[in-house]
């Protein structure tokens, strides 16, 4: 019996009169990769945010470990194990990769300014501990040399690549990757899968948005289909590949063809 | 080959030279106004008055620079702090009490923090220009309580406010009439320096005339202060701030309450800025509302803009530049302000990160260095 991490239960969002999300309902189970893909449009960046706690949904409920989402503030929802990248970077700039990193690190600190002022061991711990998991994970995504670099002179690469290393720096059970390879090329897609696959081997449950169905049928365990705000089919990538309802969204219809 | 800056290679340094390097420039600090420098010293002012002004706003720099360059709130009411300590002072000292002066300094820096908080708690949820207006208010609100309430001495303000005590061999009533030690000033006229025993400063003699003491006295609570800012910058919390002041949608989901960090910068700023008004009332011995117009909020957040948002020493040259530069070309008088705009107007268009911008890291410029070795070989290894 595998745990479920997240529950998205029966979830509506409504902008005024748009219907961003309409009666979704997902699961995700430990461990798993599990991917949200859909024509553009079609709610997903919408759905992570619920998920997030950027949005509050209008009905229905997002639970996380059996517990509502509902009412909390975003930091807590963080410190709860949910982190995100984003689908336009939005790194810290002006600080270097590693203090980008080690923001993240710091949701699992609670040092404050008298324990900074005066130096006291709790101090130097928390900063020992956090330089010291931010350079692995830098390591990690290949960007220990990069460390001192501001993330704006970063590549493009580098930068999405420091993104996915500040959200896993935050300690979380699940990580939301927000079209991660946005602008990569093929090669480079690929390659970000595989690590994708290495994050989840330690230990990371990932929801994952990509809107290339090829390269999410590689890696992914789980797929739901958005289509419209609405889920249109879940199941294992087999199945989904061969699903009439996700080809229509996908290709069109006979009947949009005429 | 880009060169580095002073303050990168200051970085480079090794611990000690480092420590070595700041005991020596503080030293250099404390005895500026006995050795009398010439082209430093201002011809036609008091050096001692404008030394303590220097570190005056050097101080209150330092503190808006947390506000505005660490976390990016615009704050245009910083006055309104340097207000509530200031008049905090006067009116324990003078006004309706006689509390000594140094015991005065605790309330006066707690005041202003309580005042920062509560001015934050509401406003700290608008951002950008919209916090910029509210804070202006809050500026001239103080200053408008302070010209209506007779209890704060109205517009007339509160006179004779005393300063710190005086370590003294001897005292008469108040007045010190032999301290402990003096410190001659040396004596440029003849073009070599002489030692000049007609002006001494009395060591630690907090008087009317000489208003060195209230430098040296200024010039600690700089230092401390330079070293707290720093403590606190390189921990998490001054990650947080920096995080805010980036993308506070981004923070806010990396876990970082910006709220409560924001409310943090406000009142570790409204701690400096209540700070600096009671070294303002202890040595001016007279505070009124003209102290604490709207044109010393926009003069502090130029000389934050001026320095270098961001960066301690930027705060510092900032304050140095804005509050030396009018008083040593004081004999122009009419024109100094001018003068000021203009070179204002200049560094906007020409340098509008500052004049010391805030830097990488000490590992980053060490980075540089190596990469600057590694990539230009030498003509030895070039020969074999």
């Amino acid at each position: 019996m595998t745990e479920k991490v997240l529950e998205v239960d029966a979830v509506t969002l409504q902008f005024g009169g748009l219907t961003a999300l309409d009666d979704v309902s997902f699961d995700i189970n430990e461990g798993e990769i599990l991917a949200l893909i859909g024509p553009n449009g079609a709610g997903k960046t919408t759905c992570f945010n619920v998920t997030t706690g950027v949005y509050r949904p209008t009905k229905g409920t997002v639970r996380f470990q059996g517990k509502s989402l509902t009412g909390m503030k975003r930091h807590q929802i963080t410190r709860l194990g949910i982190a995100r990248t984003f689908q336009n970077i939005r790194l810290f700039r002006a600080m270097t990769a590693l203090e980008n990193v080690m923001v993240g690190g710091d949701t699992r600190h609670g040092t404050g300014v008298l324990s900074a002022l005066f130096g006291l061991p709790q101090h130097r711990r928390e900063e020992q501990e956090g330089y010291d998991r931010a350079m692995e994970l830098l390591r990690f995504m290949g960007l220990e040399k990069r460390a001192d670099e501001l993330a704006s002179n970063l590549s493009y690469g580098d930068q999405r690549r420091l993104e996915i290393a500040r959200a896993m720096a935050t300690g979380p059970q699940l990580l939301c990757l927000d079209e991660p390879a946005a602008g990569f090329n093929p090669a480079e897609k690929q390659a970000l899968m595989e690590l994708i696959r290495k994050v989840r081997d330690r230990g990371y449950t990932v929801l994952l948005i990509e809107h290339d169905m090829r390269l999410v049928m590689g890696v992914a365990d789980r797929i739901v289909v958005l289509e419209f705000g609405r889920k249109i089919a879940e199941g294992l990538p087999e199945q989904i590949r061969n699903d009439p309802a996700v080809i229509a969204a996908y290709l069109g219809t006979d009947e949009d063809a005429s | 080959m880009k060169s580095l800056g002073i303050g990168a290679r200051v970085e480079t340094l090794p611990k000690w030279t480092k420590i070595v390097f700041f005991v020596l420039l503080a030293l250099f600090c404390y005895a500026l106004p006995v050795l009398q420098l010439p082209l430093i010293t201002t011809p036609d002012v008091d050096f001692g008055g404008v030394l303590f002004t220097v570190a005056l706003y050097v101080l209150i720099a330092l503190g808006l620079n947390i506000v505005v360059g660490y976390a990016g709130l615009l704050d245009l009411g910083y006055v309104g702090f340097y207000a509530v300590g200031a008049y905090s002072v006067a009116v324990l000292t003078t006004e309706h009490g006689s509390v000594p002066y140094l015991w005065t300094i605790p309330v006066a820096v707690g005041l202003a923090m309580l005042s920062g908080v509560l001015l934050g708690a509401p406003t700290l949820r608008v951002r950008g220009d919209y916090l910029a207006i509210v804070t202006l208010g809050f500026g001239e609100i103080i200053r408008l309580t302070a010209v209506n309430l007779d209890w704060l001495g109205g517009a007339r303000g509160i006179s004779n406010v005393p300063g710190p005590p005086d370590i003294c061999k001897v005292t008469e009533g108040d007045v010190c009439r032999q301290p402990l030690f003096e410190i001659p000033h040396l004596d440029w006229s003849t073009g070599t320096p002489l030692v000049d025993l007609n002006h001494q400063t009395g060591f630690l003699d907090f008087g009317v005339l000489d208003l060195v003491p209230y430098y040296w006295f200024a010039l600690t609570i700089v230092i401390l202060v330079l070293i707290a800012d720093r403590r606190i910058k390189d921990s998490r919390v001054g990650r947080a701030w920096e995080a805010t002041r980036e993308d506070e949608d981004a923070a806010e989901l990396m876990g970082v309450p910006t709220f409560r960090f924001k409310l943090l910068a406000f009142a570790m700023g409204a701690f400096v800025g209540g700070l600096a008004g009671a070294l303002f009332a202890g040595n001016s011995s007279f505070v009124s509302p003209l102290s604490f117009l709207l044109l010393y909020s926009i003069l502090f957040v130029a000389a934050v803009v001026v320095g270098g948002q961001g960066n301690r020493w930027g705060a510092v040259v900032g304050g140095i530049v804005v509050a030396y530069l009018p008083e040593r070309f004081r004999s122009f008088q009419d024109w100094r302000v001018m003068i000021f705009g203009v070179a204002l107007m200049l560094l906007a268009v020409y340098r509008p990160q500052g004049l010391l911008p805030p830097r990488r890291r000490k590992r980053a410029a060490q980075a540089e260095r190596e990469d600057q070795a590694t990539h230009t070989p030498t003509t030895i290894e070039g020969a074999t």
